[in-house]
């Protein structure tokens, strides 16, 4: 077995980038391309999340009794902020059960292809004009403002798990492949922003050999494997925003030519190719909940939460005005106006759009540090919740594990606060340095002026950032 | 040394690091050096807070490092406790009665108090604030953050 740190990759794309590509590894290799492991997960995933659901239908209303609030809400919400997305990107993706069902039925088979039977249902293509995550922020924008109701009440977050299953059961009837993970899962679209930062991808070894490859099985399919269930041609991949990292390329490419590569962290964030406002905007609305959410969640303030929780009421219709307007006005307002103080300090500018989308990347890692430092504070204190809820799931007085009675505990919630300066004050860094690699994509000697706004603004947001979690 | 042979110094590879070792040093400083301690004599004070769904009254409250703290808590419609962040204390009061807790506020900084007892729907977000002394971590993490976008700027031109 040869292992080497060199860079593994021929093709221009990866110039200069270190990866280490783990599919030289045979043992790892076999593990990732057999459908095994990775269909017991997602079916132990998939009864998790149907038991969630009968859990907020039939279970105690109060959440921190409920398996539904409990596992979703606090032990699925700290497994994905705090280590999948940071870490592997897309990795809640490759195990996700919501559209397992859909699949089963569009694919006809259980596991893997048998027979290259033609898919089942109507399978038309997703329409142009929404080919792009702007359905997915407003998902996103609407669950957000309904938030408060959703995260505590079993009976909610009950039916919101039962919609996303059905829609995603529906749309794999109308449409080809998975067009809910791509264009309408609310979780998917900020996961597949911040997946930009992980320090893992899948990519093609060599774009020149699956050039020549005339078959394409990758986007096709073959007996090995489904054709890309998320629409996409690897071998133009250069960003994970819309890879699902669902392996079956790894599976269906005959030429040995796909990789699963440890990379530099937020290697994609200063890739210049298929940067889009619509992402831009995620980054926007991601950045503006995590700071609404921690006012309203984290803060003293009694009033905000009774106005985010009253749904209906004129209290709750001030909150999402003040919401919307931060989120999709206030905090892009901001950004646009810094890019535009910045194109005034550089004589040869790039036009205020480009400039605005490019810049908005250096938000990613940011957003993703705001809400890992809002998600320690709360899964820290209420963690304690899980031992009592495995030992009565549905808060029906049982006492499975002997745990039931298990009383609150907060966990380190002295050292919370430092944790999340930290984390905020590395996020910032990261931006600082993403901020300056886009900078540098021009061949402008002086583009570092029209940076020093946008350093300006990140720093402002951080320091909002730090009076909420430690002020 | 001439600002000549300044630069020229930092361009050898020999001392490329020393900037960064300087900035890490700085940031070590920022983060672990005992910042001065408030004059203010120490005495009592009484705090008396009440509970209702989902927040406390007052919600962030002041007091002196070195105080002798007693907090009333005073529930006003179903059963509240207060937990201490930091200081780990607790106190549980039933509806329409007040419980107290006394404790010396010897460590300086803010602290979120939380209910304990399952209130509501909103009970995991029922929170107040107990300032002691002056916030340094605020004043370390907010210098941190300076540094960090100093560094940034640094970078830029370079």
């Amino acid at each position: 077995m040869t292992r080497s740190t060199e860079p593994v990759m021929s093709s221009p794309r990866y110039s200069g980038q270190a990866r280490y590509d783990l599919t030289r590894f045979p043992a790892a290799k076999a593990l990732l391309i057999n459908r095994w492991p990775q269909f017991l997960v997602r079916v132990i995933a998939l009864v998790g999340f149907l038991f969630a659901i009968l859990a907020g239908l039939s279970g105690t209303p109060v959440g921190s009794r409920n398996f539904g609030i409990v596992f979703i809400w606090i032990v699925w919400w700290a497994l994905l902020i705090l280590v999948a997305v940071p870490l592997l990107g897309r990795g809640w993706c490759t195990i996700c059960p919501i559209p397992m069902p859909g699949e089963w039925l569009q694919n006809r088979a259980l596991l893997g292809p048998k027979g290259r039977k033609p898919p089942f249902g109507l399978g038309r293509k997703w329409p142009k004009s929404l080919r792009n995550i702007w359905v997915q922020n407003g998902a996103f924008a609407l669950l957000a403002l309904f938030s408060a109701v959703v995260l505590t009440q079993p009976g909610v977050t009950a039916v919101i798990l039962a919609a996303f299953l059905f829609i995603a059961l529906g749309t794999s009837l109308i449409f080809e492949r998975r067009a809910f993970c791509r264009y309408l899962c609310p979780v998917g679209g900020f996961i597949g922003l911040y997946s930009q930062a992980a320090p893992v991808e899948v990519r093609v070894r060599d774009t020149a050999v699956c050039a020549a490859h005339t078959t394409k099985t990758c986007y096709t399919g073959s007996e090995d494997g489904f054709g890309c269930p998320w629409g996409v041609f690897p071998g133009g991949l250069v960003k994970n925003t819309n890879c699902g990292m669902c392996l079956e390329c790894l599976r269906t490419c005959p030429l040995d030519n796909v990789a699963i590569n440890i990379r530099s962290v937020g290697a994609d964030l200063t890739q210049p190719r298929g940067r889009k406002l619509d992402e831009a905007f995620k980054a926007f609305i991601m950045l503006g909940s995590a700071f609404v959410y921690s006012a309203v969640m984290l803060g003293p303030w009694g009033q905000m939460k009774a106005a985010a929780y009253n749904i209906g009421s004129l209290p709750w219709l001030l909150y999402i005005l003040v919401f919307l307007v931060f989120t999709f006005g206030l905090l892009p307002g901001l950004f646009y106006l810094a890019t535009r103080a910045g194109q005034i300090l550089t004589p040869r500018r790039q036009s205020s759009r480009k400039s605005f989308t490019a810049y908005a990347y250096a938000l990613v890692p940011l957003g993703l540090a705001a809400w890992i430092a809002f998600s320690l504070s709360f899964v820290f204190a209420n963690a304690s919740y899980i031992l009592p809820v495995l030992s009565d799931p549905l808060g029906w007085g049982w006492d499975l594990l002997g745990t039931a009675e298990y009383g609150w505990t907060p966990y380190l919630t002295q050292h919370v606060p430092a944790l999340q300066t930290l984390v905020m004050v590395v996020g910032l860094a990261w931006a600082g340095v993403t901020v300056r690699r886009i900078a540098q994509e021009s061949n402008n000697p002086v583009s570092w002026r029209q940076a020093i706004p946008i350093n300006l603004f990140c720093l402002l947001v951080t320091v909002g950032f730090l009076w909420l979690f430690v002020g | 040394m001439n600002a000549q042979a300044a630069v020229a110094s930092i361009a050898n590879p020999r001392y490329r690091y020393w900037p960064w070792f300087l900035l890490a040093l700085l940031a070590l400083s920022i983060s672990f050096i005992p910042l001065p301690t408030s004059t203010a004599v120490p005495g009592s004070k009484k705090l008396r807070i009440s509970a209702s769904q989902y927040e406390f009254s007052p919600a962030v409250t002041r007091v002196n490092v070195g105080d002798r703290v007693t907090i009333e808590l005073l529930s006003t419609d179903v059963v509240h406790g207060l937990y201490l962040d930091g200081y780990d204390l607790e106190v549980i009061a039933d509806p329409g009665q007040t419980a107290t807790l006394s404790f010396i506020a010897d460590k300086s900084g803010t602290f979120r108090f939380r209910c304990l007892v399952t209130c509501g729907p909103l009970h995991p977000f029922m929170i107040g604030k107990l300032k002691v002394g002056s916030n340094t971590l605020l004043w370390r993490g907010l210098a941190l953050a300076v540094l960090a976008a100093a560094i940034g700027f640094w970078r830029l031109r370079r």
